[in-house]
């Protein structure tokens, strides 16, 4: 571990003398956790990088609309005349990649790929942080109440993790968004999709988080801190939240960090059923299908939300791995 | 009337039939203003009795009995709700390790305004202020930029005297301090001795001390028990005690301990075996097995405690020591701690 006090390099190259006069003695200060781990974190540039490219996605998502209003990029702009009707594929070479159409057109309909992307970055994040914020959400109350608690409380709860993690979830996730019908929670269309989307997979997904939590609680509990903190009067929810929480940040936050691009690639793999997000919306899941359908006539077109996922996927990855390292204070 | 008046306390450990006895009816008062020590080695149940005293020992598999009364009220039987009530606001605990008894990652600031709030009902600014009046209380320079920092960005002494001032910081009537100089070094313990020395005169706090370090009784306690397998086996005031131990344990504990005057290449002279040569003391003395002194007569019973030389000496042995220890160093009567550690320390 980082030393949390750290001279600056003037005071270490200074004579004896000034040192043991004071000198240079105001550059000596603490450094909160937060600051460690950032100095941790910076060091690390696989970290770095995939941190700004989460940001980078993350300002594309949100800024979805106003980037296709100010470069008039319309998603579901049909371009008939770019497609070769008897090959069914795109007019010219690389998918009908021209200064117009960046990363080319559709074969179908000859809709622009590279709005189509950005158009399916922000359902793909607002699915995957959805998701990731119900199962965290869910996973930590039940795994810290089971870890502090323990007994027929972690009895209860550990036998529910268990039997969440042997359900089906994919057959569950294509019969619930088969069966769901319009007007469910007064939402239609695209909200309502999704809306089931996130609960799906938010509400499957909340054991592995909350078994993480869970046996983290459970040493804390028995760590010297809780007693002393029993010892003056703590009660259960003040130790719960207080003394335990604080210890239980960094592993939550990484291991949401981790669980985004699962829950991406599983947006990806519904919407590639069918059982996602429907069309015309785009979505990167349901472009894949779309070009699985024409790849002897259009090759291309698979690789760009192939791309889209595969580098938000590993760029998550990166940062949350990062995280972990900076943020576990075991590791160097 | 006594502030803490223990009577017959025993703890037991475990499911029937394989049930055993931590602490063995154990009986000692605390005045206000009194600093009452449990010496004893590793095992013999000290920690056991502060922990039942508190009210944290785990519900499940524990077993109290006797009378534990503060403030007339018995503390084994109290719910868990007084209990805690109690805690914090009428007696507090300093652990043996600050380090570890310190929340990691809650800047020590927090960590005792949140106290304040909960016990004084302090918001804000005012418990800030209070905070950093408690810290420059217990000796801890610049208390408004410590009340910033980390555990792990203070000293060991520093941080015992946070959790010290954590503990005072409702100024409880008992203060229960289970081996609090342990994990320090020895300039620090004499420090930090002072400075529950000094909250005991003026604050008029009771303390309970719980140590095995024999320097610390002599440097700091008014009344000495000494425990070995869960029983008191001598009670004294300071002075009796070093002068005249009579129990073969305390004996040889105050024995044991090396001299700076002792002759070059003197061997120390420890107890021998250890607490896990004990018998049953339903069958006799439980030191026996160890004592130099034991005949036939210390295997017919539990011994009874009696008063063989001065009034308020109490030894639980057929066969008290009479001959004085020679401790040139560890002068009693005088408070400077030059003796550091027993057996076992």
């Amino acid at each position: 571990m980082t030393a949390p006090i750290e001279t600056t390099s003037a005071s270490a190259e200074a004579q004896p003398e000034a040192v043991l006069a004071g000198a240079g003695r105001s550059q000596i200060e603490g450094r909160s956790l937060g600051q460690i781990a950032w100095t941790r974190f910076k060091r690390d540039k696989a970290a770095v990088a995939g941190g700004i490219v989460v940001v980078c996605l993350v300002l594309m998502a949100a800024l979805a609309k106003p980037i296709q209003a100010v470069f008039d990029l319309d998603p579901n702009k049909f371009n008939q005349d770019l497609v070769d009707p008897a090959l069914q594929a795109p007019k010219g070479p690389w998918g009908g990649m021209s200064w117009e159409h960046p990363l080319g057109v559709d074969p179908g309909f000859g809709r622009d790929l590279l709005a189509r992307v950005i158009e399916g970055s922000w359902v793909s994040l607002l699915v995957a942080v959805g998701a990731t914020l119900v199962s965290v959400l869910i996973g930590v109350i039940l795994g810290v109440v089971a870890g502090y608690y323990g007994g027929w409380v972690d009895s209860v709860v550990s036998r529910l993790m268990d039997t969440f993690l042997a359900f089906p979830l994919l057959l569950f996730a294509i019969s619930l968004s088969a069966s769901v019908q319009d007007g469910f929670w007064g939402l239609t269309g695209l909200p309502l999709r999704i809306a089931v989307l996130i609960f799906v997979i938010g509400f499957f997904a909340w054991p592995y988080i909350g078994r993480i939590v869970r046996a983290q609680t459970m040493s804390l509990r028995e760590r010297e801190f809780v007693e002393a903190s029993r010892s003056l009067g703590a009660r259960g929810p003040f130790i719960i939240f207080r003394e335990l929480m604080p210890n239980l940040v960094a592993p939550i936050l990484v291991y949401a960090t981790l669980l985004i691009p699962t829950n991406i690639l599983f947006e990806a793999a519904l919407s590639f059923l069918g059982v996602g997000i429907a069309p015309p919306q785009a979505s990167w899941g349901g472009m894949l299908t779309d070009a699985a359908d024409r790849y002897e006539a259009d090759l291309q077109y698979m690789f760009v939300p192939g791309l889209a996922i595969f580098i938000t996927v590993l760029a998550f990855n990166l940062l949350g791995d990062g995280l972990r390292d900076a943020l576990d204070p075991r590791s160097k | 009337m006594a502030l803490l008046s223990v009577d017959e306390l025993t703890v037991t450990f475990g499911a029937r039939g394989r049930e055993s006895k931590a602490v063995d009816g154990v009986s000692f008062d605390v005045d206000q203003g009194q600093v009452v020590g449990l010496v004893g080695e590793s095992g013999c149940g000290k920690s056991v009795t502060s922990l039942a005293l508190m009210g944290l020992l785990p519900d499940k598999g524990v077993k109290l009995g006797g009378r534990a009364d503060f403030d007339g009220n018995n503390l084994l039987t109290m719910s868990r709700r007084e209990l805690r009530d109690m805690r914090g606001s009428q007696m507090a605990m300093i652990f043996q390790d600050p380090l570890s008894s310190l929340n990691p990652v809650v800047p020590i600031g927090i960590q005792v305004t949140e106290i304040l709030q909960r016990h004084r009902g302090l918001k804000g600014e005012a418990a800030r202020k209070e905070a950093a009046h408690l810290l420059d209380r217990v000796g801890i320079p610049d208390p408004a930029r410590r009340l910033k920092e980390y555990p792990h960005q203070l000293s060991g002494g520093m941080r015992q005297r946070a959790l010290i001032a954590m503990a005072v910081a409702c100024a409880p009537r008992l203060l229960i301090a289970d081996e609090p100089t342990t994990a320090l070094d020895v300039t620090i313990q004499a420090q930090i001795l002072e400075l529950l020395k000094e909250l005991v005169d003026e604050e008029g706090t009771a303390l309970l001390m719980i140590t095995h370090d024999l320097g610390v009784v002599a440097g700091l306690c008014d009344q000495v028990n000494v425990l070995y397998a869960g029983k008191v086996v001598e009670s004294a005031d300071r002075h009796e005690l070093f002068a005249h131990p009579m129990h073969p344990y305390a004996h040889g504990l105050l024995e044991s301990i090396p001299r700076l005057d002792a002759p070059r290449g003197e061997p120390l002279k420890p107890i021998r075996g250890s607490i896990n040569d004990r018998i049953a003391w339903a069958e006799g003395c439980a030191f026996a097995p160890r004592c130099d002194y034991y005949t036939m007569e210390c295997l017919t019973g539990t011994p009874a405690l009696t008063e063989p030389a001065a009034a308020g000496h109490q030894v639980r042995c057929v066969n008290p020591v009479r001959e004085p220890v020679e401790i040139a160093t560890l002068d009693a009567g005088d408070a400077t701690v030059t003796a550091h550690g027993g057996k076992n320390a």
